[in-house]
């Protein structure tokens, strides 16, 4: 079938099987490979994207579900000139990676929280990304990233 | 992993997806949220030629006060059922419940109708359900029918659904003292099935996957209504029950995880109310 997605602002359109998730549409049909494929099971998050603004797991996720909508992958976050996102930059200061395949599920995620609750604790920012799996185990930094870009992420959001 | 090829068509109304229901027959399965039947398909467990679409369906979304009862619209997902004040005030056993399937990824797509039909006895909801002796809604092309709760759940994956029906409502008695309430679930990884669950509105007692349903602990519920002590009626908990045994856990493991359980879900609804 015909199916057109809004990726990061771009129109993407393609003829694709009816049964493609749309974590392959967004890695094979737009070329956009940041966005992992982890565990294909919807457990791990390494596949975290947003549609029309909220996270979800693409590898359970059809590309025909996504049709009409908005993507948005890591790739997405950095402003035109180049300027990384406040939760890219927090992820950069707190060294909250490892081996880093878990990120841009890690980032999007946390996307996803701050625009629900920009100004989490600790305890809902361990909840709030339940679901994505880091096999360095390095939660910490990750947590600490999340908490520090929460302030600035606010106000890019307010501005 | 991908899906076996299948063909997708979308409806725009209930009943376009009626119609194309009609058409397909058995080979078609309604696609909701997708996060119960995508993964099943990825693995080959489900094989459907036809899947139809009711994602969009937006009219079957909504979280209502009627009176004496609220009305759930089956395609209502998790995180909308958590975030509803109408259910926090009225139903705070549901939103509950809700806000801890999965999580927040899971939470977005997931549907409380599409966890309904596809009655996994490890599912948190259809327990919470019959907890709440709720009454579903059922629409097919003879017109509608209600169903209640604890009818529907018929076996392992199987539910009172004819061909062609599609689940469009759930309506919700408000309990009389919406305060005394519990949900418990026990699992490895927050993100996990419940090896055990339990949910407790009032003097009913719901199980989750200690059998091929979600069963009542109906003597539970009878040792508490002879006036029994929460410790006391919990020790009832896994008569009648039959929980399989899997890698997470045997038979007696789930029969203790229960009585253990019940004891924290009646205390904790008891000290609520």
């Amino acid at each position: 079938m015909k199916v057109t997605v809004t990726v990061n602002g771009s129109q993407v359109e393609a003829e694709v099987p009816d049964r493609t998730l749309l974590v392959h549409f967004l890695r094979d049909v737009a070329n956009l490979t940041a966005t992992n494929v982890g565990c294909d099971t919807t457990s791990c998050g390494a596949c975290t994207v947003l549609l029309d603004g909220r996270s979800v797991k693409s590898c359970t996720v059809l590309a025909a579900q996504a049709d009409g909508r908005e993507v948005t992958t890591v790739e997405g976050l950095a402003d035109g000139s180049g300027e990384m996102h406040p939760v890219q930059r927090a992820f950069q200061a707190e060294h909250a990676l490892q081996c880093g395949f878990c990120t841009p599920g890690m980032v999007m995620a946390t996307v996803s929280l701050l625009a629900e609750n920009p100004a989490p604790t600790e305890e809902e920012v361990r909840s709030a990304l339940e679901g994505n799996l880091c096999r360095c185990t390095g939660y910490h930094n990750i947590v600490r990233a999340v908490l520090a870009a929460a302030p600035a992420e606010s106000e890019r959001r307010s501005s | 992993m991908i899906p076996a090829p299948f063909t997708y068509k979308r409806a725009w109304s209930v009943d376009e997806a009626l119609d194309l229901a009609a058409q397909d027959g058995d080979e078609a399965k309604f696609l909701a949220g997708g996060h119960s039947l995508l993964p099943l398909m990825k693995l080959r467990l489900a094989v459907p030629e036809v899947l139809i679409d009711i994602g969009r369906l937006h009219e079957l979304s909504y979280v209502r006060d009627d009176d004496s009862q609220v009305l759930v619209g089956a395609l209502t997902s998790y995180d909308e059922l958590a975030r509803s004040s109408l259910l926090a005030s009225e139903l705070p056993l549901l939103a509950h419940a809700a806000s801890r399937v999965g999580d927040p990824q899971v939470r977005h797509r997931g549907t409380i109708g599409g966890s309904l039909v596809h009655a996994d006895p490890a599912a948190d909801l259809p327990a919470v359900v019959m907890a709440l002796d709720a009454t579903l809604v059922a629409l097919g092309p003879s017109g509608t029918r209600e169903i209640g709760a604890g009818e529907f759940f018929q076996g392992l994956f199987e539910t009172a659904l004819q061909p062609g029906e599609l689940l469009t409502e759930i309506r919700i008695p408000k309990p009389r003292a919406a305060g005394a309430w519990s949900f418990q679930k026990f699992t490895k990884r927050a993100i996990d099935w419940a090896i055990v669950g339990v949910a407790v509105q009032g003097g009913n007692v719901a199980l989750v996957n200690m059998g091929q349903t979600p069963i009542r602990a109906s003597a539970v519920e009878q040792a508490l209504a002879a006036g029994a002590e929460p410790r006391d009626a919990a020790a009832h908990a896994a008569e009648g029950a039959s929980p399989s045994a899997d890698i997470n856990g045997d038979r007696g493991y789930r029969e203790h995880l229960a009585r253990v359980l019940v004891a924290r879900a009646l205390e904790e609804s008891a000290a609520r109310s």
